[in-house]
C-alpha cells in the first residue's frame, strides 16, 4: 500500500452510504429496545405509588409520565427527546435519567478507554515480539500467555487483584471510585485496577490477532522485496509489516470497546464503581424501566458507533474497500 | 493427534465427567449446610473445603459445572440451529435482498453484547438461567450466520457446485448436500470456542445475579458469595475461578487442536 491521495468522492459516497446504514441500525434497535421493555408486566405508575394508591393518583402520575399516550405516540416521544438530550425522567428518583446516566458515564467511559489504552499498550509489543520470534521460546511464551488470558474470566482476576494489591500490598483502595473532584491522579489510581482486570483478558486476544496478522504479512511478496532492496530485518518488520497488520488489528479494537463497555458492567460490581452498571442493576430492581431502556439504548448507540468508525477509517487506509459494499 | 488436542479433550472430559457424575454421586449433598464446619479449608474431609454456610465446596463445583455447560451447549444449539440455515441462505442467495435484510440484521443483533440481552430480558421477566440461555444463544446466531456464509461462498465458486447446478438442483438442497457437509468441520471448531466462550458469559451473567438463581449453584454465583470473604478465605473465590479457568482452557486447546487436525487451512474468528 503506498502514498495515495483519497478520491473524495469516492469516499464522500462510502462515507454517506455507511452513515444511512448507520441511522437505519439505530432506528431499528431503538424499536427492538422499546418493543422488549413494553412487553414488561406492570404498570410503572401503580409501581411507584404501591397497591394502596388511589385510581385517580395513578391517572394523574401516569399523565405526568407520559404513559397515557399511544405507544407509537410514546415511542415517537422517547426517540424525539433522546434526539434533544431528554431521556425522560427516573420512575424511582424522579430526576432527569439525561442527568444520571451522565454522571454515571464519568466512570464507564473513562474506564473503558483507560482499559482500551492499556490493552493496545500490551498486545502490541506482546504480538510483535511473538511474531518476530515465530516457534521460538519467546513466542510460545507469549502464546502460552495468551491461551490463559482469554480463560482467565475478567471479573475473578478483578478479585484476585484487590485481594494481592488492595488487601495484602495496600497499594490501592479495594473498591469505590474517589470522583474527579479529587483531583485526575485520584480518579486514575481508583480507576487502575479494575482497568488492569478490563484490559489482560482483552489484551490477549489482540496479541494473538496481532501476531497472526504480521505473520500473514511478513509472508508476503512485498516484504522479500523490502528486504531485497537492503532494509534490515528490523527495519522491514516496522516499516512494512507492522503497517499493514493493522488493518485486521483495527476490527477488533472496534469490536473490543464494545466488550470493554459491557465488560465495564460486571467490573464495576466487584469494585463498587458508581458506574453504568450499577445504575443498570439497581433500576431493574427497583424497576425503572425508563432507565434501564436508555442505558441500553446508550450502549448499543456506541457499539453501533464505533464500528461505524472502524468502517470509515478502513476505507481511508484502504481504498480497494471503499468500492465494495 | 496433536498436543493441543490431547491436552485439551483431557481436560474438557474431566470437567463433563464431573458434570455427568455429579448425577449419581457427589461427595456430600452440596445443598446441605454445616456451619460448624464452615470455612474449611482443603483438606481430607472436605478436598476443596466448605464455604461460609459449611457446605462441600467439591460437591458443589461438581453440580456447578452441569449448570455451566448446559447453559453454554443449549446457547451453542440455538446459535447453530438459527445462525447456519441463515448463513446458507445468504450465501446461495449472495447479492440479493435477502442476503443484505440477513446480513444488516446480523450486524445489528452484533451491535447487542449478550450481556445487554440478558439485562433487557431480566429487566422484563426476571433473572433465571433460562435468560442466560437466551442471551447467550441470541449473541451465538450471528457468529454462526457470518461464518457459514463466508464458508459457503467460497464454495459456491467451485466447480462441484456448478455440476450440481447443472444437474438442476435448487440453492436451498446444493446448500443442503453439498455446502453443509463441507463446512461441518469448521462449525465444529467454531462451536467449540463458542461453547468455552459460552461458559465465561454464563459465569460473568451469574456473578452479576442475571443467571442461575439460588438454589441451582453456578460457578459465577460461587465467586459473587467469595467476593465479601475473599480477604479471609480466599480458597472460596481460587476454586471456581480455577474450574472456569481449566474448562475454558480445555475447549480453547480442544478447538485449535480440532481445527489443525480436521483442516489446517480452516480460518476461525476468536474474538
Amino acid at each position: 500500500m503506498g502514498h495515495h491521495r483519497p478520491n473524495v468522492t469516492a469516499m464522500l459516497r462510502y462515507s454517506l452510504k455507511r452513515l444511512t446504514s448507520l441511522l437505519i441500525s439505530l432506528a431499528v434497535a431503538s424499536l427492538v429496545i422499546f418493543l422488549v421493555i413494553e412487553v414488561a408486566p406492570g404498570d410503572p405508575a401503580s409501581f411507584m405509588l404501591g397497591i394502596n394508591a388511589q385510581p385517580d393518583t395513578v391517572a394523574a402520575l401516569r399523565t405526568e409520565l407520559g404513559l397515557d399516550v399511544p405507544k407509537w405516540q410514546r415511542y415517537l416521544d422517547w426517540v424525539g427527546g433522546m434526539l434533544r438530550g431528554d431521556f425522560g425522567t427516573s420512575y424511582t428518583y424522579r430526576t432527569p435519567v439525561a442527568g444520571m446516566i451522565g454522571d454515571r458515564l464519568w466512570v464507564s467511559l473513562p474506564l473503558a478507554l483507560f482499559a482500551l489504552t492499556l490493552s493496545t499498550a500490551i498486545a502490541f509489543p506482546a504480538g510483535i515480539y511473538a511474531a518476530s520470534r515465530r516457534g521460538k521460546p519467546g513466542d510460545v511464551a507469549v502464546m502460552g500467555a495468551t491461551q490463559l488470558g482469554v480463560a482467565v474470566p475478567n471479573f475473578w482476576f478483578a478479585m484476585m487483584l484487590v485481594l494481592i494489591f488492595a488487601i495484602n500490598l495496600r497499594w490501592f483502595n479495594a473498591g469505590g471510585f474517589v470522583g474527579w473532584d479529587a483531583g485526575f491522579w485520584a480518579g486514575i489510581r481508583s480507576l487502575t485496577l479494575p482497568a488492569i482486570s478490563l484490559a489482560l483478558p482483552q489484551a490477549a486476544i489482540l496479541a494473538r490477532v496481532m501476531r497472526s496478522s504480521l505473520l500473514d504479512i511478513l509472508g508476503e511478496d512485498f516484504m522479500r522485496t523490502a528486504r531485497a532492496k537492503g532494509l534490515s530485518r528490523r527495519q522491514a518488520l516496522w516499516q512494512h509489516g507492522v503497517r499493514n497488520a493493522l488493518i485486521p488489528v483495527l476490527t477488533i479494537i472496534g469490536l473490543q470497546f464494545s466488550f470493554l463497555l459491557a465488560g465495564s458492567i460486571i467490573i464495576e460490581q466487584v469494585f463498587y464503581l458508581p458506574g453504568l452498571g450499577r445504575l443498570v442493576f439497581q433500576s431493574i430492581s427497583s424497576r425503572d424501566l425508563i432507565v434501564v431502556e436508555s442505558v441500553v439504548m446508550l450502549l448499543v448507540f456506541s457499539v453501533i458507533l464505533v464500528n461505524f468508525l472502524v468502517d470509515l477509517a478502513y476505507a481511508l487506509v484502504d481504498p480497494r474497500l471503499r468500492t465494495r459494499t | 493427534m496433536n498436543r493441543s488436542l490431547i491436552i485439551g479433550i483431557a481436560l474438557s472430559s474431566l470437567v463433563v465427567c464431573a458434570a455427568l457424575l455429579s448425577f449419581v454421586w457427589t461427595p456430600y449433598d452440596h445443598t446441605v449446610m454445616d456451619i460448624p464446619a464452615k470455612l474449611q479449608l482443603p483438606g481430607p474431609a472436605h478436598w476443596f473445603g466448605t464455604d461460609h454456610f459449611g457446605r462441600d465446596i467439591f460437591s458443589m463445583i461438581m453440580v456447578g459445572a452441569r449448570t455451566s455447560i448446559a447453559v453454554a451447549l443449549v446457547a451453542v444449539g440455538i446459535g447453530m440451529v438459527l445462525g447456519v440455515p441463515l448463513g446458507l441462505t445468504a450465501a446461495a442467495r449472495k447479492g440479493s435482498w435477502l442476503d443484505e435484510v440477513i446480513m444488516r440484521g446480523n450486524d445489528l443483533v452484533f451491535a447487542f453484547p449478550s450481556l445487554v440481552i440478558a439485562i433487557l430480558i431480566t429487566a422484563v421477566f426476571g433473572a433465571g438461567a433460562v435468560n442466560a440461555i437466551i442471551a447467550i444463544g441470541i449473541f451465538n446466531i450471528p457468529v454462526f450466520a457470518r461464518i457459514s456464509r463466508s464458508a459457503a461462498l467460497s464454495l459456491w465458486e467451485r466447480d462441484f457446485i456448478l455440476a450440481a447446478r447443472v444437474c438442476g438442483k435448487s440453492g436451498a438442497r446444493i446448500s443442503l448436500e453439498h455446502i453443509l457437509p463441507n463446512v461441518t468441520n469448521l462449525l465444529i471448531v467454531q462451536g467449540t470456542i463458542q461453547f468455552s466462550l459460552g461458559i465465561l458469559a454464563e459465569a460473568g451473567l451469574s456473578y452479576v445475579g442475571l443467571g442461575a438463581q439460588p438454589p441451582t449453584p453456578s460457578w459465577g454465583r460461587m465467586l459473587a458469595d467469595a467476593q465479601t470473604m475473599v480477604s479471609f478465605a480466599p480458597h472460596l473465590a481460587l476454586i471456581p475461578g480455577i474450574a472456569i479457568i481449566l474448562t475454558v482452557l480445555g475447549l480453547n486447546l480442544m478447538g485449535d487442536g480440532l481445527r489443525d487436525y480436521l483442516d489446517p487451512r480452516l480460518r476461525i474468528s476468536r474474538t
